[in-house]
């Protein structure tokens, strides 16, 4: 039981809303301890840790190019280029960037998205201009809430896209865990199965993008007239 | 050969550039606090690798200290939107080129580089290609956008520096919640949860064992973040022994809607900060659960789903 102290700490952590870097590291310290190690071997085994997982970090180095080119307005740009599209609405950009993140994460290039590249810089503008576009100026509210949804469509079809490519990492590590339990499993009858839970993925957001349409279009009329 | 160590050293040299212009902004109140932050992170990624352990712990809670208890701050410098748009009239669709070259490069570097080779040896370490390959496409990407908008040579560095004090330490947070996955895996936390779940959760029928081991894979990932972490104890405490063994279902099935059901749950933690608390700060989100409040509906359906699924096809007629 000692050791499921780490996870008592960070519940509290977070429910309390304390900076999670000090919650994470006072869980980390406390579960070292309790699992028998001193002081000085926690803190050794967590720089360890800290430095074995530094690739995480990597995603930063795009920022001083996207920063560069935010600068110079690709953000307004990505907006003027859906401004130019009568037929487009937030859940259409949505929904297009959802299936093409899919397909091509299915096919190994989970690459060809992300937050940092292009969700911030070109995602969320676009399905903010969409929205503009039918319904003139948008409170914060709904902006922040159409700028989650950005976000979410690239985890969710990230998610439940690059288990159907036979050399990702989840595949690879399920096919060694079952080896060393004696069972002998082919990649590509793994990759097979991930399909199922992908069409229902796609079916269950897809119509959540659509609900929200009608959502905005609700909440934004009803703020129109409020202002008038 | 170019390694991933490499990409570390660029990586710390961009994080140093960002704590020395950090450094000369009096417009910052809190600009040492930043400069200490950073710093200590460039050196984490420079010299981590010849450092010993225990020199990196206490370098790595000097900048928890140095971010919860003294906290970041932001310079003033900030483009408005009417900057921005009057740049993208001059600058047109042009801007979208440097934009794409990143997604484009790494897609090509990580199915090209394997197979190119320099002094008798390949050109990068093959185990690391993807990463290496979203590096030089940085660059390349970086020299394009310089080439392009030719503005003032330390302007990266300084856009770099407002993005990423805009998401201040949440940049951090995955790479910490990787580092408390590692310390769970030492103190044995696995085999304590799973230990937990065998003994109280019901597991007599088939669809019980299916629904306790597809539900703990989602729980268990919500707990470390990860659902590669909770796959090995959850597989082997109830998958393998009760699903397999027991009521006789096929393994390959198994596994393959488990790992999607522990996917699930990493929708729903904020343990997974790279895709769910990350991105509310690069958004500029006033909650940093916004992403996940959105993500949980569809986590929960296709959780029942995922657990109907399996017990349909799981088990042979």
């Amino acid at each position: 039981m000692l050791p499921l102290i780490g996870v008592v700490v960070v519940v509290i952590g977070f429910v309390l809303r304390i900076n999670p870097l000090l919650v994470v590291t006072v869980a980390g310290l406390t579960t070292g301890i309790a699992s028998g190690l001193n002081f000085l071997e926690v803190v050794a085994a967590f720089g360890k840790a800290f430095i074995t997982s530094r690739y995480v970090g990597i995603v930063w180095l795009v920022l001083p190019v996207i920063g560069l080119l935010e600068h110079a307005g690709l953000r307004e740009r990505a907006r003027a280029v859906i401004s130019g599209f009568r037929a487009a609405t937030t859940s259409r950009v949505l929904l297009v960037y959802f299936a093409v993140r899919q397909v091509t994460s299915a096919l190994g290039l989970t690459s060809l998205g992300g937050h940092a590249q292009m969700v911030r810089p070109l995602i969320a503008p676009m399905a903010e201009a969409a929205a503009e576009n039918r319904y003139g100026d948008i409170p914060a509210a709904i902006r922040h809430r159409i700028r989650a949804h950005s976000a979410a469509a690239d985890n969710i079809a990230l998610f439940f896209g690059e288990d159907i490519f036979i050399a990702i990492g989840s595949i690879l590590l399920i096919r060694g865990f079952l080896e060393q339990n004696g069972i002998l499993v082919e990649p590509a009858q793994l990759a097979l199965w991930a399909i199922p839970t992908a069409i229902c993925a796609f079916v269950i957001h897809c119509t959540r993008l659509i609900l929200l349409e009608r959502r905005l279009r609700a909440d934004l009329s009803v703020a129109a007239k409020v202002e008038q | 050969m170019i390694t991933l160590e490499h990409v570390y050293w660029l990586t710390g040299l961009m994080a140093g550039g960002v704590a020395i212009v950090n450094l000369r902004d009096r417009s910052n109140p809190r600009r040492l606090n930043n400069t200490a932050f950073w710093g200590i992170y460039a050196i984490t990624f420079l010299a981590g690798s010849y450092l010993p352990d225990i020199v990196s712990g206490f370098l790595v809670i000097g900048m928890v200290l140095v971010a919860s208890i003294r906290g970041l701050g932001q310079g003033q410098q900030k483009a408005t939107r009417e900057e921005e748009a009057a740049n993208a009239a001059r600058w047109g669709n042009k801007l979208f080129l440097p934009a794409l070259t990143i997604p484009v490069l790494t897609v090509l570097g990580t199915f090209g580089l394997k197979r190119i080779e320099f002094g008798g040896g390949p050109l990068v370490d093959v185990k690391q290609v993807t990463v290496i390959s979203l590096a030089i496409a940085t660059l390349v990407a970086l020299a394009f956008g310089m080439f392009l908008l030719r503005p003032p040579l330390l302007a990266p560095i300084r856009e770099a520096r407002r993005l990423l004090d805009a998401i201040g330490w949440a940049a951090v947070l995955p790479q910490m919640l990787a580092a408390l996955g590692a310390l769970f895996a030492i103190a044995g936390v696995g085999g304590a949860v799973s230990g937990l779940a065998t003994r109280w959760l019901p597991l007599g029928t088939p669809f019980a064992a299916v629904i306790t081991y597809s539900i703990g894979m989602a729980v268990f990932t919500m707990i470390m973040g990860n659902a590669f972490a909770a796959f090995p104890v959850m597989t082997a405490g109830i998958g393998l022994p009760l699903i397999v063994q027991r009521f006789g279902g096929d393994p390959t099935i198994m596994s393959a809607i488990g790992m999607l059901s522990g996917f699930c749950g990493t929708l729903m933690t904020p343990m997974a900060a790279n895709f769910n608390i990350v991105p509310t700060a690069l958004l500029e989100l006033p909650d940093e659960n916004a992403v996940i409040k959105v993500q949980i509906p569809t986590a929960l359906l296709l959780l029942a789903a995922n657990i109907l699924l399996m017990n349909f096809f799981v088990f042979p007629s």
